[in-house]
Protein backbone atom coordinates (compact mmCIF):
# COMPACT_ATOMS: atom_id res chain seq x y z
CA UNK A 1 0.00 0.00 0.00
CA UNK A 2 0.91 3.21 -0.73
CA UNK A 3 0.30 6.38 1.88
CA UNK A 4 0.86 9.64 0.75
CA UNK A 5 0.21 12.88 2.31
CA UNK A 6 1.54 15.96 1.12
CA UNK A 7 0.84 19.58 1.79
CA UNK A 8 2.62 22.87 -0.37
CA UNK A 9 1.46 26.16 -0.62
CA UNK A 10 2.59 28.09 -3.61
CA UNK A 11 1.58 31.91 -4.27
CA UNK A 12 -1.44 30.86 -6.74
CA UNK A 13 -1.78 26.81 -5.88
CA UNK A 14 -1.80 24.97 -2.72
CA UNK A 15 -1.51 21.29 -2.96
CA UNK A 16 -3.36 19.00 0.07
CA UNK A 17 -3.60 15.96 -0.60
CA UNK A 18 -3.95 12.46 1.55
CA UNK A 19 -3.63 9.33 -0.53
CA UNK A 20 -4.04 5.60 0.38
CA UNK A 21 -3.14 3.75 -2.97
CA UNK A 22 -3.50 0.22 -3.39
CA UNK A 23 -0.24 -1.74 -4.14
CA UNK A 24 -0.93 -3.51 -7.20
CA UNK A 25 -2.46 -2.51 -10.62
CA UNK A 26 -2.74 1.43 -12.40
CA UNK A 27 -4.22 4.39 -10.16
CA UNK A 28 -4.89 6.87 -12.70
CA UNK A 29 -5.22 10.36 -11.14
CA UNK A 30 -7.47 12.64 -12.77
CA UNK A 31 -7.93 16.06 -13.09
CA UNK A 32 -8.13 19.12 -15.67
CA UNK A 33 -4.72 21.25 -16.11
CA UNK A 34 -3.84 22.63 -13.06
CA UNK A 35 -5.37 20.55 -10.43
CA UNK A 36 -1.78 19.91 -9.28
CA UNK A 37 -1.34 15.94 -11.41
CA UNK A 38 2.26 16.40 -12.03
CA UNK A 39 3.09 18.32 -8.67
CA UNK A 40 1.60 15.44 -6.78
CA UNK A 41 3.98 13.37 -8.84
CA UNK A 42 6.82 15.26 -8.41
CA UNK A 43 6.08 14.97 -4.83
CA UNK A 44 6.23 11.43 -4.36
CA UNK A 45 9.54 10.93 -7.00
CA UNK A 46 10.94 13.44 -4.05
CA UNK A 47 11.52 16.34 -7.45
CA UNK A 48 9.35 18.84 -5.38
CA UNK A 49 10.38 19.24 -1.81
CA UNK A 50 7.91 19.34 0.47
CA UNK A 51 8.70 19.93 4.16
CA UNK A 52 5.91 17.93 6.55
CA UNK A 53 4.92 15.55 3.80
CA UNK A 54 4.78 11.78 4.23
CA UNK A 55 4.97 9.09 2.02
CA UNK A 56 5.77 5.61 2.81
CA UNK A 57 5.42 2.74 0.23
CA UNK A 58 4.97 -0.86 0.58
CA UNK A 59 5.89 -0.18 4.63
CA UNK A 60 8.73 1.13 3.27
CA UNK A 61 8.94 5.25 4.56
CA UNK A 62 10.10 7.31 2.45
CA UNK A 63 9.33 10.69 3.66
CA UNK A 64 8.41 11.64 7.16
CA UNK A 65 9.55 13.72 10.04
CA UNK A 66 12.91 12.64 10.03
CA UNK A 67 13.64 11.09 6.72
CA UNK A 68 13.60 12.67 3.75
CA UNK A 69 15.13 9.82 0.78
CA UNK A 70 16.54 11.74 -2.30
CA UNK A 71 15.32 11.40 -5.75
CA UNK A 72 17.72 9.18 -6.29
CA UNK A 73 17.55 6.58 -3.67
CA UNK A 74 13.96 5.90 -4.35
CA UNK A 75 12.95 2.59 -6.04
CA UNK A 76 10.88 4.44 -8.75
CA UNK A 77 10.25 4.98 -12.44
CA UNK A 78 9.54 7.82 -13.70
CA UNK A 79 8.12 8.71 -17.23
CA UNK A 80 7.64 12.20 -18.01
CA UNK A 81 5.29 14.13 -20.20
CA UNK A 82 7.59 14.78 -22.92
CA UNK A 83 9.98 11.92 -23.38
CA UNK A 84 13.17 13.85 -22.03
CA UNK A 85 15.98 11.13 -23.59
CA UNK A 86 19.72 12.03 -23.24
CA UNK A 87 20.46 13.42 -26.96
CA UNK A 88 24.16 12.27 -26.08
CA UNK A 89 22.77 8.66 -25.83
CA UNK A 90 22.31 6.30 -28.09
CA UNK A 91 18.92 4.46 -27.33
CA UNK A 92 20.95 1.11 -25.98
CA UNK A 93 22.82 3.48 -23.60
CA UNK A 94 19.67 5.66 -22.35
CA UNK A 95 17.77 2.10 -21.55
CA UNK A 96 21.28 0.95 -19.60
CA UNK A 97 21.63 4.11 -17.88
CA UNK A 98 19.43 3.42 -15.49
CA UNK A 99 19.77 -0.30 -15.03
CA UNK A 100 23.82 0.03 -14.49
CA UNK A 101 23.30 1.97 -11.35
CA UNK A 102 20.98 -0.71 -9.90
CA UNK A 103 22.62 -2.72 -7.88
CA UNK A 104 22.25 -6.60 -9.97
CA UNK A 105 20.68 -8.62 -6.45
CA UNK A 106 18.11 -5.80 -6.70
CA UNK A 107 17.27 -6.07 -10.71
CA UNK A 108 13.99 -8.22 -11.29
CA UNK A 109 14.28 -8.15 -15.19
CA UNK A 110 17.14 -7.30 -17.68
CA UNK A 111 16.93 -5.31 -20.22
CA UNK A 112 15.46 -7.71 -22.89
CA UNK A 113 12.05 -7.90 -21.04
CA UNK A 114 11.24 -3.90 -20.88
CA UNK A 115 12.59 -3.97 -24.30
CA UNK A 116 10.09 -6.82 -25.80
CA UNK A 117 7.81 -5.23 -23.33
CA UNK A 118 7.69 -1.71 -25.29
CA UNK A 119 8.69 -3.36 -28.81
CA UNK A 120 11.40 -1.35 -29.60
CA UNK A 121 14.32 -4.27 -30.33
CA UNK A 122 14.91 -2.55 -33.57
CA UNK A 123 15.73 0.83 -32.14
CA UNK A 124 18.18 0.08 -30.12
CA UNK A 125 21.49 0.60 -31.96
CA UNK A 126 19.94 4.22 -32.87
CA UNK A 127 20.07 7.89 -32.05
CA UNK A 128 17.75 9.64 -30.17
CA UNK A 129 17.49 12.24 -32.52
CA UNK A 130 15.83 10.26 -35.61
CA UNK A 131 12.90 9.07 -33.78
CA UNK A 132 9.61 9.71 -33.78
CA UNK A 133 7.42 11.21 -30.95
CA UNK A 134 5.91 7.78 -29.95
CA UNK A 135 9.44 5.92 -30.68
CA UNK A 136 10.66 8.25 -27.93
CA UNK A 137 7.90 7.69 -25.00
CA UNK A 138 8.56 4.04 -25.51
CA UNK A 139 12.43 4.03 -25.25
CA UNK A 140 11.13 6.72 -22.09
CA UNK A 141 8.59 3.78 -20.84
CA UNK A 142 11.68 1.23 -21.27
CA UNK A 143 13.95 3.25 -19.02
CA UNK A 144 12.08 3.69 -16.53
CA UNK A 145 11.17 -0.17 -16.41
CA UNK A 146 14.86 -0.93 -16.90
CA UNK A 147 15.65 0.35 -13.25
CA UNK A 148 13.59 -2.81 -11.86
CA UNK A 149 10.85 0.17 -10.00
CA UNK A 150 8.78 -0.63 -7.51
CA UNK A 151 6.21 2.36 -8.25
CA UNK A 152 6.01 3.33 -11.83
CA UNK A 153 4.71 7.27 -12.50
CA UNK A 154 3.90 8.28 -15.31
CA UNK A 155 3.55 11.92 -15.85
CA UNK A 156 0.73 12.14 -19.08
CA UNK A 157 2.88 10.26 -21.46
CA UNK A 158 0.54 10.46 -24.12
CA UNK A 159 -0.18 14.16 -23.76
CA UNK A 160 2.38 15.27 -25.96
CA UNK A 161 1.58 12.90 -29.01
CA UNK A 162 -1.08 13.16 -31.83
CA UNK A 163 -4.01 11.34 -32.23
CA UNK A 164 -1.94 8.44 -34.15
CA UNK A 165 0.96 8.37 -31.79
CA UNK A 166 -1.46 7.68 -28.88
CA UNK A 167 -2.95 4.52 -30.89
CA UNK A 168 0.46 3.19 -31.25
CA UNK A 169 1.36 3.77 -27.89
CA UNK A 170 -1.87 2.28 -26.29
CA UNK A 171 -1.69 -0.82 -26.71
CA UNK A 172 1.79 -1.09 -25.19
CA UNK A 173 0.24 0.85 -21.74
CA UNK A 174 -2.42 -2.37 -21.75
CA UNK A 175 0.32 -4.93 -21.72
CA UNK A 176 2.20 -3.00 -19.14
CA UNK A 177 -1.35 -2.82 -17.21
CA UNK A 178 -1.66 -6.66 -17.34
CA UNK A 179 1.80 -7.54 -17.03
CA UNK A 180 2.91 -5.20 -14.22
CA UNK A 181 3.41 -6.65 -10.54
CA UNK A 182 4.25 -3.28 -9.18
CA UNK A 183 1.49 -0.39 -8.33
CA UNK A 184 1.28 2.60 -11.43
CA UNK A 185 0.57 6.08 -10.79
CA UNK A 186 -0.79 7.12 -14.06
CA UNK A 187 -1.36 11.34 -14.42
CA UNK A 188 -4.09 12.00 -17.44
CA UNK A 189 -6.68 14.49 -17.90
CA UNK A 190 -8.13 12.30 -20.42
CA UNK A 191 -11.06 10.23 -19.61
CA UNK A 192 -10.67 7.88 -22.56
CA UNK A 193 -7.33 6.89 -20.85
CA UNK A 194 -8.41 6.67 -17.66
CA UNK A 195 -11.37 3.91 -18.90
CA UNK A 196 -8.77 2.20 -20.81
CA UNK A 197 -5.82 1.82 -18.42
CA UNK A 198 -7.11 2.15 -14.69
CA UNK A 199 -8.07 0.45 -11.70
CA UNK A 200 -8.71 3.05 -9.56
CA UNK A 201 -9.20 6.28 -9.79
CA UNK A 202 -7.71 9.77 -8.04
CA UNK A 203 -9.66 12.68 -8.62
CA UNK A 204 -7.96 16.14 -7.73
CA UNK A 205 -9.42 19.61 -8.03
CA UNK A 206 -7.53 22.51 -7.30
CA UNK A 207 -5.02 20.46 -5.42
CA UNK A 208 -6.99 18.52 -3.50
CA UNK A 209 -8.29 15.23 -3.55
CA UNK A 210 -12.21 15.10 -4.92
CA UNK A 211 -12.90 11.44 -4.89
CA UNK A 212 -10.75 8.17 -4.89
CA UNK A 213 -11.63 4.48 -5.29
CA UNK A 214 -11.82 1.89 -7.61
CA UNK A 215 -12.31 2.68 -11.26
CA UNK A 216 -16.05 1.50 -11.67
CA UNK A 217 -17.17 3.31 -8.65
CA UNK A 218 -15.84 6.41 -9.46
CA UNK A 219 -16.78 6.76 -12.92
CA UNK A 220 -20.38 5.92 -11.67
CA UNK A 221 -20.31 8.61 -9.08
CA UNK A 222 -22.90 11.42 -10.14
CA UNK A 223 -21.46 13.86 -7.64
CA UNK A 224 -18.22 13.96 -10.14
CA UNK A 225 -20.22 14.49 -13.04
CA UNK A 226 -18.24 18.27 -13.41
CA UNK A 227 -15.16 16.31 -13.71
CA UNK A 228 -16.12 14.45 -16.65
CA UNK A 229 -18.47 16.57 -18.12
CA UNK A 230 -18.81 15.66 -21.56
CA UNK A 231 -17.01 12.39 -20.99
CA UNK A 232 -19.38 11.08 -17.75
CA UNK A 233 -20.24 7.04 -18.32
CA UNK A 234 -19.51 3.62 -17.16
CA UNK A 235 -16.79 1.63 -17.78
CA UNK A 236 -17.91 -2.55 -17.41
CA UNK A 237 -15.90 -5.23 -17.11
CA UNK A 238 -17.00 -8.02 -19.11
CA UNK A 239 -16.13 -11.85 -20.70
CA UNK A 240 -16.51 -12.58 -24.59
CA UNK A 241 -19.24 -15.01 -24.43
CA UNK A 242 -19.97 -15.62 -28.25
CA UNK A 243 -19.00 -14.57 -31.42
CA UNK A 244 -21.61 -14.68 -34.14
CA UNK A 245 -19.82 -14.55 -37.56
CA UNK A 246 -23.02 -14.42 -39.70
CA UNK A 247 -24.42 -11.16 -38.37
CA UNK A 248 -20.70 -10.08 -37.38
CA UNK A 249 -21.77 -9.68 -33.85
CA UNK A 250 -19.80 -10.79 -30.27
CA UNK A 251 -22.10 -11.14 -26.96
CA UNK A 252 -20.58 -9.71 -24.09
CA UNK A 253 -21.21 -10.65 -20.56
CA UNK A 254 -21.10 -8.90 -17.77
CA UNK A 255 -22.77 -9.41 -14.38
CA UNK A 256 -26.35 -8.50 -14.68
CA UNK A 257 -26.81 -8.68 -18.30
CA UNK A 258 -24.97 -9.37 -21.68
CA UNK A 259 -24.08 -6.40 -24.85
CA UNK A 260 -24.28 -7.41 -28.35
CA UNK A 261 -20.58 -5.30 -30.21
CA UNK A 262 -18.89 -5.78 -33.24
CA UNK A 263 -17.30 -8.77 -33.61
CA UNK A 264 -13.90 -8.57 -31.52
CA UNK A 265 -10.73 -10.75 -32.56
CA UNK A 266 -10.43 -11.92 -29.08
CA UNK A 267 -11.02 -15.40 -28.16
CA UNK A 268 -14.05 -16.41 -26.63
CA UNK A 269 -13.45 -16.14 -22.55
CA UNK A 270 -11.53 -13.60 -22.94
CA UNK A 271 -11.75 -10.51 -20.19
CA UNK A 272 -12.76 -7.33 -22.11
CA UNK A 273 -13.13 -3.66 -20.92
CA UNK A 274 -16.55 -1.67 -22.44
CA UNK A 275 -17.28 1.74 -22.31
CA UNK A 276 -20.95 3.27 -22.38
CA UNK A 277 -21.21 6.86 -22.03
CA UNK A 278 -23.98 9.04 -20.79
CA UNK A 279 -24.81 10.28 -23.84
CA UNK A 280 -25.64 7.10 -25.29
CA UNK A 281 -28.19 5.84 -23.15
CA UNK A 282 -32.07 6.94 -23.74
CA UNK A 283 -34.65 5.80 -21.32
CA UNK A 284 -38.18 4.21 -22.16
CA UNK A 285 -41.03 3.48 -19.40
CA UNK A 286 -42.22 0.70 -21.55
CA UNK A 287 -40.21 -2.25 -23.22
CA UNK A 288 -39.11 -0.60 -26.99
CA UNK A 289 -40.64 -2.72 -29.95
CA UNK A 290 -39.64 -2.27 -32.97
CA UNK A 291 -36.57 -0.65 -32.26
CA UNK A 292 -32.99 -0.83 -34.59
CA UNK A 293 -31.13 -0.58 -31.26
CA UNK A 294 -29.26 -3.64 -30.09
CA UNK A 295 -28.68 -3.31 -26.77
CA UNK A 296 -32.20 -2.73 -24.52
CA UNK A 297 -31.91 -3.48 -20.98
CA UNK A 298 -34.28 -3.27 -17.99
CA UNK A 299 -33.31 -1.17 -15.25
CA UNK A 300 -33.90 0.38 -12.12
CA UNK A 301 -33.31 4.09 -11.67
CA UNK A 302 -31.14 4.84 -8.48
CA UNK A 303 -30.56 8.45 -7.94
CA UNK A 304 -31.05 11.83 -10.39
CA UNK A 305 -28.59 14.55 -10.70
CA UNK A 306 -28.70 17.74 -12.70
CA UNK A 307 -25.85 17.35 -15.65
CA UNK A 308 -23.39 19.60 -16.08
CA UNK A 309 -25.52 20.94 -19.57
CA UNK A 310 -28.65 23.16 -18.18
CA UNK A 311 -31.75 21.12 -19.11
CA UNK A 312 -30.37 17.58 -18.55
CA UNK A 313 -30.48 15.12 -15.64
CA UNK A 314 -28.22 12.36 -15.21
CA UNK A 315 -30.22 9.34 -13.74
CA UNK A 316 -28.09 6.41 -12.38
CA UNK A 317 -29.52 3.02 -13.08
CA UNK A 318 -28.86 -0.23 -11.79
CA UNK A 319 -28.90 -2.91 -14.93
CA UNK A 320 -28.76 -6.17 -12.33
CA UNK A 321 -26.18 -4.46 -10.21
CA UNK A 322 -23.95 -3.04 -12.62
CA UNK A 323 -24.20 0.42 -12.77
CA UNK A 324 -24.99 2.48 -15.97
CA UNK A 325 -25.71 5.85 -16.23
CA UNK A 326 -27.70 8.18 -18.98
CA UNK A 327 -28.05 11.75 -19.72
CA UNK A 328 -31.94 12.68 -20.55
CA UNK A 329 -33.53 16.19 -20.95
CA UNK A 330 -35.48 17.41 -17.65
CA UNK A 331 -38.33 17.53 -19.64
CA UNK A 332 -38.45 14.00 -20.28
CA UNK A 333 -37.76 13.32 -17.03
CA UNK A 334 -40.49 14.75 -16.11
CA UNK A 335 -42.93 13.80 -18.77
CA UNK A 336 -42.20 9.73 -18.35
CA UNK A 337 -41.98 10.66 -14.10
CA UNK A 338 -38.67 9.31 -13.53
CA UNK A 339 -37.68 9.15 -9.74
CA UNK A 340 -35.67 7.14 -7.83
CA UNK A 341 -36.68 3.13 -7.76
CA UNK A 342 -38.78 3.75 -11.43
CA UNK A 343 -38.42 0.65 -13.12
CA UNK A 344 -37.13 1.34 -16.62
CA UNK A 345 -35.84 -0.07 -20.03
CA UNK A 346 -32.60 1.72 -21.25
CA UNK A 347 -30.98 1.40 -24.63
CA UNK A 348 -27.82 1.91 -25.44
CA UNK A 349 -26.89 3.77 -28.23
CA UNK A 350 -22.95 2.36 -28.79
CA UNK A 351 -20.86 0.53 -26.51
CA UNK A 352 -17.43 1.41 -27.14
CA UNK A 353 -15.22 -1.66 -26.32
CA UNK A 354 -12.40 -0.81 -24.79
CA UNK A 355 -10.12 -3.84 -25.23
CA UNK B 1 61.23 36.76 -43.72
CA UNK B 2 62.12 34.17 -41.34
CA UNK B 3 61.15 34.61 -37.37
CA UNK B 4 64.42 35.32 -35.93
CA UNK B 5 65.26 33.26 -32.08
CA UNK B 6 63.36 36.11 -30.11
CA UNK B 7 60.37 35.80 -32.02
CA UNK B 8 60.09 32.01 -31.42
CA UNK B 9 60.86 32.08 -28.00
CA UNK B 10 58.07 35.01 -27.53
CA UNK B 11 55.63 32.39 -29.43
CA UNK B 12 56.67 29.47 -27.34
CA UNK B 13 55.93 31.24 -24.46
CA UNK B 14 52.69 32.74 -25.72
CA UNK B 15 51.32 29.03 -26.99
CA UNK B 16 52.45 27.86 -22.94
CA UNK B 17 51.27 31.05 -21.17
CA UNK B 18 47.75 30.27 -23.05
CA UNK B 19 47.26 26.65 -22.71
CA UNK B 20 48.64 26.08 -18.79
CA UNK B 21 46.00 29.57 -17.99
CA UNK B 22 43.21 27.61 -20.65
CA UNK B 23 43.61 24.26 -18.39
CA UNK B 24 43.42 26.50 -15.23
CA UNK B 25 40.07 28.23 -16.29
CA UNK B 26 38.40 24.92 -16.78
CA UNK B 27 38.97 23.97 -13.60
CA UNK B 28 37.85 26.64 -11.61
CA UNK B 29 35.47 28.29 -14.46
CA UNK B 30 33.16 24.89 -14.51
CA UNK B 31 32.51 25.15 -10.71
CA UNK B 32 31.94 28.90 -10.88
CA UNK B 33 29.76 28.34 -14.23
CA UNK B 34 27.65 25.84 -12.23
CA UNK B 35 26.95 27.36 -9.68
CA UNK B 36 25.74 30.83 -11.26
CA UNK B 37 23.39 29.17 -13.69
CA UNK B 38 22.00 26.62 -10.58
CA UNK B 39 21.45 29.01 -7.39
CA UNK B 40 18.93 31.39 -6.74
CA UNK B 41 21.05 33.11 -3.96
CA UNK B 42 21.32 37.18 -4.38
CA UNK B 43 25.32 36.83 -5.16
CA UNK B 44 24.41 35.87 -8.17
CA UNK B 45 24.78 39.30 -9.59
CA UNK B 46 27.12 40.38 -7.77
CA UNK B 47 29.77 37.44 -8.73
CA UNK B 48 28.38 37.49 -11.90
CA UNK B 49 29.48 41.26 -12.39
CA UNK B 50 33.00 40.71 -11.24
CA UNK B 51 33.28 37.24 -13.57
CA UNK B 52 32.56 39.73 -16.03
CA UNK B 53 34.90 42.52 -14.93
CA UNK B 54 37.06 41.91 -17.49
CA UNK B 55 34.71 42.77 -20.34
CA UNK B 56 34.82 46.14 -19.60
CA UNK B 57 37.34 47.22 -17.85
CA UNK B 58 40.82 48.67 -19.44
CA UNK B 59 43.41 46.12 -19.25
CA UNK B 60 45.44 48.46 -17.89
CA UNK B 61 43.13 48.83 -14.54
CA UNK B 62 42.95 45.43 -14.14
CA UNK B 63 47.05 45.14 -14.69
CA UNK B 64 47.34 47.86 -12.57
CA UNK B 65 45.26 46.56 -9.48
CA UNK B 66 46.67 43.07 -9.96
CA UNK B 67 50.39 44.69 -9.90
CA UNK B 68 49.21 46.31 -6.35
CA UNK B 69 48.04 43.58 -4.91
CA UNK B 70 50.80 41.52 -6.32
CA UNK B 71 53.48 43.94 -5.61
CA UNK B 72 55.49 43.77 -2.16
CA UNK B 73 53.12 45.80 -0.14
CA UNK B 74 50.04 44.15 -1.46
CA UNK B 75 48.40 41.47 0.13
CA UNK B 76 48.88 38.80 -2.14
CA UNK B 77 52.20 39.90 -2.43
CA UNK B 78 52.95 39.49 1.26
CA UNK B 79 51.29 36.24 1.26
CA UNK B 80 53.40 34.80 -1.94
CA UNK B 81 56.20 35.94 0.03
CA UNK B 82 55.45 34.01 3.10
CA UNK B 83 54.42 31.16 1.79
CA UNK B 84 58.47 31.28 0.00
CA UNK B 85 57.45 31.89 -3.25
CA UNK B 86 58.85 35.60 -3.77
CA UNK B 87 56.88 38.19 -5.64
CA UNK B 88 55.03 37.55 -8.42
CA UNK B 89 55.20 40.78 -11.08
CA UNK B 90 57.80 40.14 -13.34
CA UNK B 91 57.72 36.57 -13.45
CA UNK B 92 55.95 34.35 -15.83
CA UNK B 93 53.57 32.94 -12.95
CA UNK B 94 52.42 36.53 -12.41
CA UNK B 95 51.38 36.53 -16.00
CA UNK B 96 49.19 33.12 -15.81
CA UNK B 97 47.36 35.04 -11.93
CA UNK B 98 46.53 37.94 -14.31
CA UNK B 99 45.42 35.88 -17.47
CA UNK B 100 43.10 33.65 -15.64
CA UNK B 101 41.27 36.61 -14.06
CA UNK B 102 41.77 38.69 -17.44
CA UNK B 103 40.39 35.48 -19.65
CA UNK B 104 37.91 34.21 -16.92
CA UNK B 105 34.57 35.72 -19.01
CA UNK B 106 35.34 34.10 -21.86
CA UNK B 107 35.02 31.03 -20.15
CA UNK B 108 32.63 31.28 -17.50
CA UNK B 109 29.78 32.98 -19.79
CA UNK B 110 29.89 30.32 -22.55
CA UNK B 111 30.05 27.38 -20.13
CA UNK B 112 26.75 29.31 -18.00
CA UNK B 113 25.07 29.27 -21.23
CA UNK B 114 25.83 25.94 -21.70
CA UNK B 115 24.61 24.88 -18.29
CA UNK B 116 21.87 26.94 -18.47
CA UNK B 117 20.42 25.71 -21.95
CA UNK B 118 20.55 21.95 -20.13
CA UNK B 119 17.33 22.77 -18.11
CA UNK B 120 17.03 21.13 -14.71
CA UNK B 121 14.61 18.24 -16.59
CA UNK B 122 18.16 15.92 -18.10
CA UNK B 123 19.12 15.99 -14.18
CA UNK B 124 16.15 15.18 -13.26
CA UNK B 125 15.07 12.37 -15.39
CA UNK B 126 19.04 11.23 -14.01
CA UNK B 127 17.82 11.40 -10.63
CA UNK B 128 14.69 8.96 -11.35
CA UNK B 129 17.18 6.87 -12.86
CA UNK B 130 19.54 6.52 -9.71
CA UNK B 131 22.17 9.25 -10.45
CA UNK B 132 23.41 10.85 -7.28
CA UNK B 133 24.62 14.54 -7.82
CA UNK B 134 28.08 14.53 -8.56
CA UNK B 135 27.24 11.30 -10.87
CA UNK B 136 24.16 13.36 -12.41
CA UNK B 137 27.15 16.12 -13.04
CA UNK B 138 29.79 13.87 -14.81
CA UNK B 139 27.31 12.02 -17.03
CA UNK B 140 24.68 14.09 -17.97
CA UNK B 141 25.49 17.64 -17.33
CA UNK B 142 29.14 18.02 -18.75
CA UNK B 143 28.20 15.59 -21.90
CA UNK B 144 25.16 17.74 -22.68
CA UNK B 145 27.34 20.93 -22.25
CA UNK B 146 30.38 19.96 -24.59
CA UNK B 147 29.80 22.70 -27.35
CA UNK B 148 29.91 25.19 -24.40
CA UNK B 149 33.49 23.80 -23.31
CA UNK B 150 34.32 24.00 -26.47
CA UNK B 151 33.92 27.22 -26.72
CA UNK B 152 35.11 28.33 -23.98
CA UNK B 153 38.28 26.43 -24.36
CA UNK B 154 39.01 28.52 -28.25
CA UNK B 155 38.05 31.75 -26.97
CA UNK B 156 40.41 31.47 -23.59
CA UNK B 157 42.54 30.35 -25.55
CA UNK B 158 42.65 32.68 -28.35
CA UNK B 159 41.86 35.40 -25.75
CA UNK B 160 45.04 34.80 -23.46
CA UNK B 161 47.38 35.17 -27.28
CA UNK B 162 45.63 38.22 -27.78
CA UNK B 163 46.52 39.92 -24.21
CA UNK B 164 48.93 42.98 -24.22
CA UNK B 165 47.62 45.58 -21.65
CA UNK B 166 47.33 43.55 -18.97
CA UNK B 167 50.71 41.74 -19.76
CA UNK B 168 52.56 44.90 -19.90
CA UNK B 169 51.61 46.38 -16.71
CA UNK B 170 52.40 43.03 -14.64
CA UNK B 171 54.73 40.75 -16.44
CA UNK B 172 57.00 43.53 -18.60
CA UNK B 173 59.08 42.98 -21.31
CA UNK B 174 61.37 40.14 -20.18
CA UNK B 175 62.66 37.36 -22.83
CA UNK B 176 61.26 34.01 -22.62
CA UNK B 177 60.28 34.95 -19.45
CA UNK B 178 57.45 37.71 -20.09
CA UNK B 179 57.69 39.00 -23.33
CA UNK B 180 54.69 37.05 -24.99
CA UNK B 181 53.68 37.51 -29.04
CA UNK B 182 52.16 40.44 -28.77
CA UNK B 183 54.77 42.64 -26.66
CA UNK B 184 57.11 41.39 -29.12
CA UNK B 185 55.56 42.83 -32.22
CA UNK B 186 55.20 45.75 -30.41
CA UNK B 187 58.56 46.12 -30.02
CA UNK B 188 59.37 45.86 -33.56
CA UNK B 189 57.61 48.44 -34.56
CA UNK B 190 59.05 50.53 -31.73
CA UNK B 191 62.47 49.90 -33.34
CA UNK B 192 60.61 50.38 -36.62
CA UNK B 193 61.62 46.87 -37.67
CA UNK B 194 58.27 46.65 -39.96
CA UNK B 195 59.43 43.34 -41.79
CA UNK B 196 60.23 41.63 -38.41
CA UNK B 197 56.44 42.85 -37.11
CA UNK B 198 54.87 41.80 -40.45
CA UNK B 199 55.82 38.32 -40.18
CA UNK B 200 55.09 38.01 -36.69
CA UNK B 201 51.66 40.10 -36.79
CA UNK B 202 51.35 37.52 -40.05
CA UNK B 203 51.85 34.82 -38.37
CA UNK B 204 48.92 35.76 -35.65
CA UNK B 205 46.75 36.52 -38.07
CA UNK B 206 46.95 33.19 -39.60
CA UNK B 207 46.61 31.52 -35.83
CA UNK B 208 43.47 33.40 -34.93
CA UNK B 209 41.79 32.55 -38.23
CA UNK B 210 42.50 28.63 -38.09
CA UNK B 211 41.51 29.00 -34.01
CA UNK B 212 37.62 30.51 -35.40
CA UNK B 213 37.94 28.20 -38.66
CA UNK B 214 38.00 25.69 -35.85
CA UNK B 215 35.52 26.65 -33.83
CA UNK B 216 32.84 27.33 -36.47
CA UNK B 217 33.84 23.73 -38.41
CA UNK B 218 34.10 21.20 -35.36
CA UNK B 219 31.53 22.78 -33.54
CA UNK B 220 28.53 23.23 -35.72
CA UNK B 221 26.19 22.88 -32.64
CA UNK B 222 27.44 26.23 -31.28
CA UNK B 223 24.00 27.66 -31.39
CA UNK B 224 23.09 25.37 -28.59
CA UNK B 225 25.97 27.06 -26.11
Amino acid sequence: MIRARFKLAFTSFALDVDLELPSRGVTAVFGHSGSGKTTLLRCIAGLQQTPGGELSVNGVVWQDAQTFMPTHRRPLGYVFQEASLFSHLSVRRNLEYGMKRVPSTLRREGLQASVELLGIAPLLERTTEGLSGGERQRVAIARALAVSPELLLLDEPLASLDVARKQEILPYLERLHDDLEIPVLYVSHAPDEVARLADHVVLLENGRVVAQGGLHATLSRLDLADAFAEDMGVVIEATIAEHDDSDHLTRLDFEGGSVHVSRCAEARGSRMRFRIQARDVSLATRKPEHTSILNVFQARVVELADATVPGQVLVKLSVGGTPFIARISGRSRKELRIEPGSSVWAQVKSVAVLR
Amino acid sequence: MALSDTDLGAIWLTMRLATLVTCLLLLIGTPIAWWLSRTRSWLKGPIGAVVALPLVLPPTVLGFYLLVAMGPHGWVGQLTQTLGLGLLPFSFWGLVVASVFYSMPFVVQPIQNAFEAIGERPLEVAATLRAGPWDRFVTVALPLAKPGFITASILGFAHTVGEFGVVLMIGGNIPDKTRVVSVQIFDHVEALEYPQAHALAGAMLLFSFLVLLGLYVFNPNRRSA
